[in-house]
């Protein structure tokens, strides 16, 4: 059916570097003694701590509770004793309490872990078991699974989509969980499917980099008459939502709207296979799929952590480094955020660390824009990337609004393409932010 | 003769002359009213046009004063003088207050207090506040990196060679655009006639406030317990003056152990 690469307009071809770990197969690493685990991992809400100082818990125990809807509960990757409740660094930049747990090394499992079948369970029960593992998108921006699974009424859902793209250079997590677990994926997929019921068409989107996965998850759906697996051009961002959705289906999401909107919903082939973990063996979300990439670090590798390891802890897994490096992301060099310390705990968004040396680090120099609009040829989103950014940086965030700033997906596309090395990106985000502070500004007002 | 000059004066003349009439006598009837204390509340507005006061320019204010919307002392840049001034165009009282003036509440300059990384993005406060609270250690300090310059109208704020922003007690007019545009929140308007400053921001406990800034607020309380006039209060592990109490004797700004309290001595009463 489908003869030409599926893909959409914009983007842009960054080297993909994923030799690196591409062949490696996924480690388990090591425990560590202390686990620091953030009582905030996703999108929305914080969890309030379900332990004080001093109590024992056990592996998959929920210790934090979700304070709203749009969260997630977060629960001990260890069995041990509770040390204390602090504010961290976390390694997206921002700070939230901590449960610090020392590990007895036991892995005693909770009570709570039961597993189950998806075939005898009703949607329902299959989504409040999607809930309360804590289960979160595993793209990397850790938006709550269970808002997702919970369309309003008046949306009707027809098409489900699967992400298997990885279009973040360096990162490889996604595409070893589809060659060596292709059939999790598809209990997952098959769980999503009957929580969302009545969806016609289900595509597995992989990139033709990929050709391996492909294989293994065309296998594994083979009896599958409503799931096909679709070959999309290998180009950033391949795996945004919807950048997705378009190249798939055609369908573009409108300004300021979700795919909801256009019928559609996302999910990370991570994701998916964390379900199949929850719904079939019982396990709440407790560890994630990390690549650890970049010249820098001694051997590359993919690993499943245990959530709340430290940076360090998994670095030193991987041998160390062999030069100090320049820089540490966490996440993949597109969207990824620099750490300053070593010391911040892997989260559910931490899909990848990356150390990079200095030639790989090189900041280039900025120069002043020559209006050659190449970023607004890749931008995904046909926005006008230098527009948007001169008006932000003349603090006229007004008019940067009304040039659809708030509509950026942050890919940074604009940035990497500028031959002038503008700092387009960041001065969108800047804009962004002025931006929902001035709204809440005005909601308050009235 | 005539066909040359005489026809064409006469014809254009009578023309301007009809437009001409009805002109004024549209003029006449269709007159708007306006107030003419707006004129004059414009002229003793100071003209900067810094849009400090929340209306377009000094002539958005002016009507607003004259519709009665905003209040007479409404210009933060022109203080007490222009509100009396209004005030008696508009014929109302108005209070008299001290003139205020914008401080940065930071002494954590580059010698003082270590960044936590190194930052290389866009050149602006904001910018870099988005990540990790900005690359200084303390995460309350001033980043120095220039928001407060470009916002102000007036010249009166730069950031000294150290990377703290510094008033210029003359210039500023505190009309109190850079505390608003300041991502930390380190710029505060006091009376400009106090010699005395709590000049930190941070609401850290003295332990971390010490492991990155040495001249910051250690949330000690020596300075209240000092203070003899009771106007040293102390909130979020942070002192700060009750201007209204403080008499400039400067006893707290010698007993800070960190000197987090800056006080000018050189203007210092011998009263004490």
């Amino acid at each position: 059916m489908f003869n030409k690469l599926l893909s959409f307009t914009g983007g842009i071809y960054p080297p993909e570097n994923k030799h690196l770990t591409e062949n490696k197969a996924i480690e388990l690493c090591d425990v560590p003694e202390i686990v620091t685990i953030p009582l905030k991992q996703h999108i929305g809400a914080p969890c309030d701590a379900l332990v004080k100082k001093g109590d024992k818990v056990r592996l998959g125990q929920k210790i934090g509770q979700p304070r709203g809807f749009v969260s997630a509960p977060v629960h001990s990757s260890v069995s041990g004793e509770v040390k204390s409740i602090e504010i961290v660094d976390l390694p997206n930049g921002s700070k939230a309490p901590a449960v610090i747990i020392v590990n007895d090394g036991q892995d005693t499992p909770d009570e709570s872990i039961k597993p189950d079948n998806a075939e005898r369970l009703s949607a329902d029960a299959l989504k409040s078991i999607v809930t309360e593992a804590g289960i979160v998108g595993m793209g990397g921006a850790a938006f709550p699974t269970h808002v997702k699974l919970s369309p309003p009424d008046d949306r009707k859902i027809d098409i489900l989509l699967l992400n298997g793209a990885e279009c973040e250079p360096f990162l490889t997590s996604d595409y070893r969980l589809m060659i060596e677990h292709p059939d999790d994926i598809l209990y997952g997929l098959k769980v999503i499917r009957k929580i969302l019921g009545g969806v016609s068409r289900i595509y597995i989107g992989i990139e033709d980099n990929k050709p391996q996965a492909i294989k293994q998850m065309t296998a594994a759906a083979k009896n599958e008459n409503d799931i096909q697996v679709v070959t999309l051009r290998t180009k950033y961002p391949q795996g945004a939502e919807k950048q997705l959705i378009y190249a798939i289906t055609g369908r573009q999401v409108p300004s300021g709207g979700l795919p909801m909107d256009v019928g559609a919903v996302v999910q990370n082939v991570g994701t998916a296979a964390a379900i199949a973990f929850a719904v079939r063996d019982g396990l709440p979300l407790y560890r994630k799929l990390v690549t650890v990439s970049g010249g820098a670090v001694r051997e590359q590798k993919n690993l499943m952590v245990r959530i709340g390891t430290s940076f360090r802890e998994v670095i030193d897994f991987c041998g160390g480094w062999t030069e100090e490096p320049a820089k540490v992301i966490n996440g993949g060099p597109m969207m990824g955020v620099a750490q300053y310390t070593l010391d911040v705990p892997v989260t559910k968004e931490t899909s990848g660390i990356l150390l990079f040396t200095k030639e790989e680090a090189a900041v280039r120099e900025v120069s002043n824009c020559i209006r050659c609009g190449r970023c607004i040829s890749v931008c995904p989103i046909h926005l006008m990337p230098l527009t948007i950014s001169a008006r932000s940086l003349a603090g006229n965030y007004e008019e940067a609004d009304k040039l659809h700033a708030m509509d950026c997906v942050e890919c940074g596309s604009c940035s990497y393409i500028c031959p002038a090395s503008r700092p387009l990106l960041h001065s969108i985000q800047m804009a962004k932010k002025e931006i929902m502070e001035e709204r809440k500004r005005r909601a308050q007002a009235k | 003769m005539w066909k040359e000059l005489v026809l064409p004066v006469l014809s254009l003349g009578g023309i301007s002359f009809l437009f001409g009439a009805g002109l004024s006598l549209a003029s006449k009837k269709f007159a708007v009213e306006t107030d003419p204390r707006i004129d004059d509340i414009r002229e003793a507005l100071p003209g900067a046009n810094c849009g400090a006061c929340g209306y377009p320019g000094c002539d958005g204010l002016a009507s607003a004063i004259a519709a009665g919307e905003a209040p007479v002392n409404a210009c933060p840049v022109g203080g007490s003088p222009v509100a009396a001034k209004v005030a008696s165009i508009m014929g109302l009282e108005t209070d008299v207050k001290e003139r205020l003036t914008a401080r940065v509440l930071c002494q954590g300059d580059c010698d003082q207090a270590a960044d936590k990384y190194m930052y290389e993005g866009i050149t602006d406060c904001v910018a870099a506040a988005m990540l990790s609270e900005g690359q200084k250690g303390c995460s309350y300090g001033c980043l120095g990196l220039g928001t407060c310059e470009r916002v102000c109208p007036f010249d009166a704020i730069h950031v000294n060679e150290k990377g703290i922003a510094e008033v210029d007690k003359e210039k500023c007019t505190a009309c109190g655009l850079c505390v608003a545009a300041c991502p930390k929140n380190v710029i505060e308007l006091i009376p400009v006639s106090s010699e005395v400053q709590v000049a930190c921001n941070s609401r850290d406990t003295g332990k971390v406030v010490r492991s990155v800034c040495k001249v910051g607020c250690i949330a000690c309380r020596i300075c209240v317990k000092a203070c003899p006039f009771d106007a040293m209060e102390f909130e979020n592990n942070l002192a700060k003056i009750n201007y209204e109490k403080c008499t400039n004797c400067m006893v707290c700004a010698q007993k800070c152990p960190t000197k987090a309290i800056y006080a000018q001595f050189l203007e210092r009463k011998a009263a004490l």
